[in-house]
């Protein structure tokens, strides 16, 4: 394979390097957004057990 | 076996767990190979050179942009006239990919036409078109996000969705109703497509690692959609435990 692409190294991987930012970023987003979710469910479940002890003591 | 039940979020939330990676592996696998074939097999195009690669990712993004928007608004309407919240969910959820790729269809189309038209943008229709698909994703992401109520955003979505799906046989059939600068389809379902059978092979692969990676990511995004939406649902908290 020619990496210079015939003269048109920068187009051609600038191209494939957007493609991988696009698909990246997306793969990205969603394992921060899972992370997130996870922190809320986990602060909210806190918040439930503080309730209740409060109410058993 | 009762497939209705699918229907429901609570139940849809395991499922799309199991049938996720039958997805993500094979998408990583055909990604691989069809840059394999568009770089090493395929042979340098006589009149455009190398530059023509850009046409294995960009020609596969750009019909996902159209084919992703088409099955939002189904889904966003089906969601509206039954009141299917996993329909309307599976929406919203394909909204953000079909904006990706309708997004990187645009910029691998410009880097394709700086060097074989010397510009980087023209308001040639072909593009115009695609320009107001992103912009319909983006209205339906916008809209969505600055509704509070779910129920209303996915009717409010539905909506748009509906409305703009005009725009998607406007951008397949521009290059035939208007005089273009953008060429015309290579690849037709009826006719023999007009492009060589290794370039071809490459192309439809990439398709193929596309729609695999659009399916593994949207019920990924489906299920944390399910998850902050359902989660007060006393049964899902016993199902997701």
């Amino acid at each position: 394979m020619d990496w210079s692409q015939g003269g048109y190294g920068f187009y051609v991987w600038g191209a494939y390097l957007f493609a991988l930012l696009a698909i990246g970023g997306e793969v990205i987003a969603l394992t921060m957004r899972k992370k997130q979710i996870l922190g809320q469910r986990k602060s909210a479940e806190e918040i439930s057990k503080g309730r209740n002890n409060e109410t058993t003591s | 076996m009762n497939l209705y039940k699918y229907a429901s979020p609570v139940n849809f939330y395991p499922l799309a767990g199991k049938i996720i990676p039958w997805f993500a592996i094979p998408a990583a696998i055909l990604f691989a190979v069809g840059l394999y074939v568009g770089f090493f097999v395929a042979p340098t195009d006589a009149q455009q050179g190398d530059v023509y690669r850009i046409m294995f990712i960009h020609v596969p993004a750009a019909w996902m942009g159209m084919f992703l928007y088409v099955l939002m608004a189904i889904y966003a309407g089906v969601g509206w006239a039954f009141n299917a919240r996993l329909s309307s969910m599976m929406a919203t959820s394909i909204s953000i990919t079909g904006a990706s790729f309708t997004f990187l269809s645009l910029v691998t189309g410009a880097f394709w036409g700086k060097p074989t038209w010397g510009t980087w943008w023209v308001w040639d229709a072909r593009m115009t078109s695609t320009l107001i698909l992103l912009f319909l994703y983006v209205g339906f992401i916008s809209l969505q996000a600055s509704i509070d109520d779910p129920r209303r955003a996915d009717r409010a979505g539905a909506v748009l969705a509906l409305v703009g799906v005009i725009n998607v046989p406007i951008i397949y059939y521009s290059v035939q109703w208007w005089n273009t600068l953008h060429q015309g389809a290579t690849i037709r379902i009826l006719n023999k497509p007009t492009i060589a059978p290794k370039m071809l092979a490459a192309m439809l692969i990439m398709l193929a690692a596309c729609w695999l990676y659009s399916i593994a990511v949207v019920l990924v995004r489906l299920r944390y959609i399910i998850l902050e939406r359902e989660q007060n649902a006393a049964r899902f908290a016993e199902v997701t435990a």
